[in-house]
């Protein structure tokens, strides 16, 4: 029987267990001995001029070894977007968390005490620190750009787009500024070899792109630029290539003639590692009262942060602006304006949950104005099986999909029926606490990018398997899926198969791991290998066999000649002792998938007091075939609880002057076990023609999916009282104030 | 000043600063990094430690207050028969593991939790774990590995 579909239990937790991983702060290599350890100091200031900077009381402390600032660098400038962004400020600081100086020290407990020492002046500048003061722009972070507006698509709207719609609603949907926080914090080691090369271990997704973006930085080729990627504590985005602080301490590696060790601090992390979605969307949904949308348009605003390092998030956000549907009109815009916060960069879907998040509110909406089931509305306007391949009116090419069947399974999985007929009861009753059903459908796009990957396969003399991967899994169990999938074709057993990956030495060109790209990119060039080693060792055992190759078959991890058993067989270890059985090559240019599904979620509001607890969820997430269902499950259940974290408590927040307000896990709303309920999945697959496996990526589907399914449910608990919408996350404070204008309007 | 500290039955001696905190004279005079640092206000979990039999935040501890103590990290966990622990067992079993940053605090908070509570409801270990946070596997599979632990039924 194939192993592949079964539940395997992953080769990567038996060290994780019992020793723990070896995170780049565990790492105990010979080539750090003597590393000196390095902190940057940041701004606590939004916006201001930085009129001097004095190093000396912090030179003369303990252990100090060095105090960089940026009149010592000398890097070429880097840009973000149409702008420059320092490596450390120099003249004017842009947000809280800014570096403005590196200071190096024998010991880690000196670290803080001498960044303290550091002594900056700043003149504080008007500080920009929402979109709408972006806009208005009196106050500019880039004076020489004329305006806070750093990127602008599309904006010429058809007047008449919504003429023949009866019904044509409008509303501008937050959807907040969230902070990644990968468990493991950023970190980085590095240092110079004799042969002029910097090795650097990093806490990264794809150890190639931070290759690049380091040797980029640092001036250097390529090739002098080795990154090694450790175990990784999450990324969830975030840690995508590199970001500026590695060039920076490659450079002070070099500069101070020690190896160097980063690790920032929570607090650190919360302000100065990218942040995720900051969107503020503007929908208008136009159609018939039987359900049918005639027309929708949606205008994107993306708070990029100080930095604009992202700037096709809110282009892929208009991309994906019609999900699921079928709509005969759509337009789309979009903005980026700079403010003075942390740079928004890729978290958990990247573009496209702020897309599911606008549609799937605006269906809401629409249902609701016309008084109809949301599912109902949801059914009238599903693009139907037979119409795939189906291109969106923005230009995405959906390759397969089965949106209304999606739906249905998560609707009789929850008894919707049953579940409506309680929320009556308990709206007759005049009970408190009120029952919510939210729903969302939503489709997504995996291996989005143009890039392919790369996968090697080598047969070892004793038969046993090593293959390297472009791939660069951070927790998501990609190594024991990949083992699967070479076991069951070549027949090895998992134990005699070694996944490599993340050290650019070992596998020079790959792409990595995000965008939920790694299995069918990195997994189909694997397949690719794998097959070419399979013609190879068919050559070898044919001669062995004195047969033809067209006649020989693998099966059973062994070579016979078809049909005829009593030939004799040939093992992988005795062709891979005649001649080296090895392919390296690289997948296509990966045409992207289209991975769809569809979430309820039943929640109860307590009506006095704003509280929301999540009662249930189910989903349906439809990734294609199924590797191994244990992971799968997995990516889903992460997926689930960080969609519904969005929902109803992450934020993060900034007052008038720019300050982070949540700067700390004590402040930051990252949610725990008692806050999430059991999950209920329900299992579906529908196979793409776009790769060698079928299959689709699912990192990042349920969190897409679970957001707008939960904040639905929050604003359905409350319809009856006449709410309408309000904005994520629904704490308890903003679901009361709800309530109360509600009732005031009443 | 200088400590003395029993590490999964092997005293190590150091002399620290007073304000050394436990887990970092565990991670780097013991050299055991299984225990890991997730945050700076006591809030996640991950550098979770017993503390003579009883679970800690050994972010929390000065190593100055564990002097003379006896602590237990992940990489001093056995099962009776020497073998892997229950706990250790079952995170595997049920993917309670996704990335692994927070499974060494995850797996010792639910060590000292089962102690107390053998065969603890689903609520209960979700309430017994709200001190520990996971931003990989949504806890629902980490509930499921402390109730296989516990030898009761799981829901997959
Ligand atoms: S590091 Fe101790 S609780 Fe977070
Ligand atoms: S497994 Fe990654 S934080 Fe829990």
């Amino acid at each position: 029987m194939s192993i592949v579909g079964t539940r395997v239990v992953r080769i990567e937790d038996q060290q994780l267990i019992t020793q723990g991983g070896t995170y780049v702060e565990d790492l105990r290599a010979e080539a750090l001995t003597g590393a000196v350890h390095a902190m940057f100091v940041r701004s606590p200031i939004a916006h201001a001029r930085i009129v001097s900077i004095d190093t000396s009381a912090a030179l003369a402390a303990p252990g100090v070894v060095a105090v960089y600032t940026a009149a010592d660098l000398d890097l070429a400038p880097h840009r973000a977007g149409p702008v420059v962004e320092p490596w450390l400020a120099g003249e004017v600081v842009r947000y809280v968390g800014e570096p403005v100086a590196l200071v190096l020290t024998e010991e880690r407990y000196q670290l803080a005490d001498a960044a303290e020492l550091v002594d900056i002046d700043y003149d504080p500048l008007d500080v920009v620190a929402s979109i709408d003061s972006a806009l208005a722009g009196e106050t500019l972070l880039f004076p020489d750009q004329g305006t806070n507006l750093l990127q602008t698509t599309g904006g010429e709207f058809d007047g008449t787009a919504f003429d023949d719609c009866e019904v044509v609603l409008t509303r501008t949907i937050v959807n907040q500024r969230v902070a990644p926080a990968p468990l493991e914090v950023r970190g980085a080691a590095c240092t110079w070899g004799a042969d002029g090369r910097l090795t650097l271990w990093l806490s990264t997704q794809n150890a190639q792109i931070a290759r690049s973006t380091v040797a980029k930085g640092l001036g250097v080729r390529s090739a002098d630029v080795r990154v090694i990627t450790p175990d990784v504590g999450g990324g969830f985005g975030a840690k995508i290539g590199a970001d500026p602080e590695p060039v920076v301490l490659g450079w002070a590696a070099k500069r101070a003639g020690r190896p160097v060790r980063w690790t920032e601090t929570r607090s650190e992390n919360l302000v100065a590692m990218t942040h995720g979605r900051a969107q503020q969307n503007t929908i208008t949904i136009g159609g018939r009262r039987d359900g049918t949308v005639l027309a929708f348009r949606l205008e994107v605003v993306q708070d990029a942060g100080a930095y604009p390092r992202a700037l096709f998030l809110p282009t892929l956000t208009e991309l994906m602006a019609t999900g699921v549907y079928h709509f005969p009109k759509v337009e789309t815009s979009s903005r980026a304006v700079v403010t003075n916060t942390t740079p928004i960069a890729a978290y958990r879907g990247a573009g496209r949950p702020e897309a599911t998040a606008a549609i799937e509110r605006a269906m809401d909406l629409f249902a609701a104005e016309i008084g109809m089931d949301p599912a109902q509305v949801r059914r009238v306007n599903f693009i139907r099986p037979e119409e795939f391949p189906y291109t969106s009116p923005t230009g995405a090419s959906y390759d397969t999909g089965e949106y209304a069947q999606a739906l249905d399974r998560v609707l009789a999985a929850g008894g919707y029926a049953e579940l409506r007929a309680e929320q009556a009861r308990r709206r007759e009753t005049g009970d408190p606490v009120a029952l919510g059903l939210g729903i969302a459908a939503y489709v997504e796009i995996t291996g989005g990018d143009s890039g392919g990957e790369s996968g090697r396969v080598l047969i070892n003399a004793d038969g046993s398997v090593t293959a390297w991967t472009g791939s660069s899994p951070h927790g998501q169990g990609l190594d024991s899926t990949l083992a699967m999938l070479l076991s069951d074709q070549l027949g090895v057993p998992m134990d005699k198969i070694t996944i490599r990956h993340g050290d650019t030495d070992e596998v020079p060109r790959a792409v990595g791991t995000f965008g939920s790209r790694s299995l069918q990119l990195g997994g189909s060039a694997l397949r690719q290998a794998a097959d070419q080693v399979i013609e190879q060792a068919r050559a070898l055992a044919a001669d062995r066999l004195e047969a033809s190759p067209d006649d020989i078959e693998l099966a059973d991890g062994s070579f016979r000649v078809r049909g005829a058993p009593a030939s004799g067989s040939v093992t992988w270890a005795q062709v891979a002792g005649q001649a080296e059985l090895t392919a390296d090559v690289w997948f296509g240019e990966g045409t992207p998938t289209f991975p769809f599904g569809a979430h309820l979620a039943v929640v109860e509001v307590d009506t006095l007091t704003g509280k929301v607890v999540l009662k249930r969820i189910i989903a349906c997430d439809d990734a294609g075939p199924v590797v191994n269902p244990l992971t799968f499950q997995g990516q889903r259940h992460g997926g689930l609880g960080q969609g519904v974290a969005q929902a109803l408590l992450e934020v993060m927040n900034y007052d008038a002057d720019g300050n982070p307000t949540t700067a700390t896990l004590a402040d930051y709303s990252f949610i725990t076990a008692p806050e999430l309920p059991d999950f209920e999945l329900v299992e579906s697959e529908t196979p793409t023609t776009r790769n060698l496996l079928g299959v689709k990526g699912i990192g990042e589907a349920a969190t897409i999916g679970s957001t707008p399914a939960v904040h639905n449910a929050v604003v359905d608990a409350l319809s009856h009282l006449g709410v309408r919408h309000l904005d994520m996350p629904a704490t308890p404070l903003r679901v009361w104030q709800a309530i109360t204008d509600a009732r005031k309007a009443n | 000043m200088k400590v003395s500290i029993e590490i999964n039955g092997r005293t190590v001696t150091g002399e620290v600063e007073d304000r050394t905190l436990l887990v970092h004279f565990v991670r780097e005079r013991a050299g055991l990094t299984a225990t890991n640092v997730g945050c700076d206000t006591t809030s996640c979990g991950a550098c979770t430690v017993l503390l003579d039999g009883e679970s800690v935040k050994s972010c929390t501890v000065l190593a100055a207050q564990a002097d003379g103590h006896a602590v237990t990290t992940l990489e001093g966990l056995r099962g009776e028969d020497g073998g892997l622990h229950p706990l250790q067992r079952a995170f595997r079993e049920e993917h309670g593991l996704q990335c692994g940053f927070c499974t060494p605090g995850m797996i010792m908070a639910a060590v000292s939790l089962l102690e107390h509570n053998p065969k603890p409801t689903r609520h209960e270990v979700r309430d017994g774990l709200e001190g520990n946070l996971c931003r990989c596997t949504g806890y629902h599979n980490i509930v499921n590995a402390v109730m296989n632990a516990s030898g009761q039924e799981v829901q997959r």
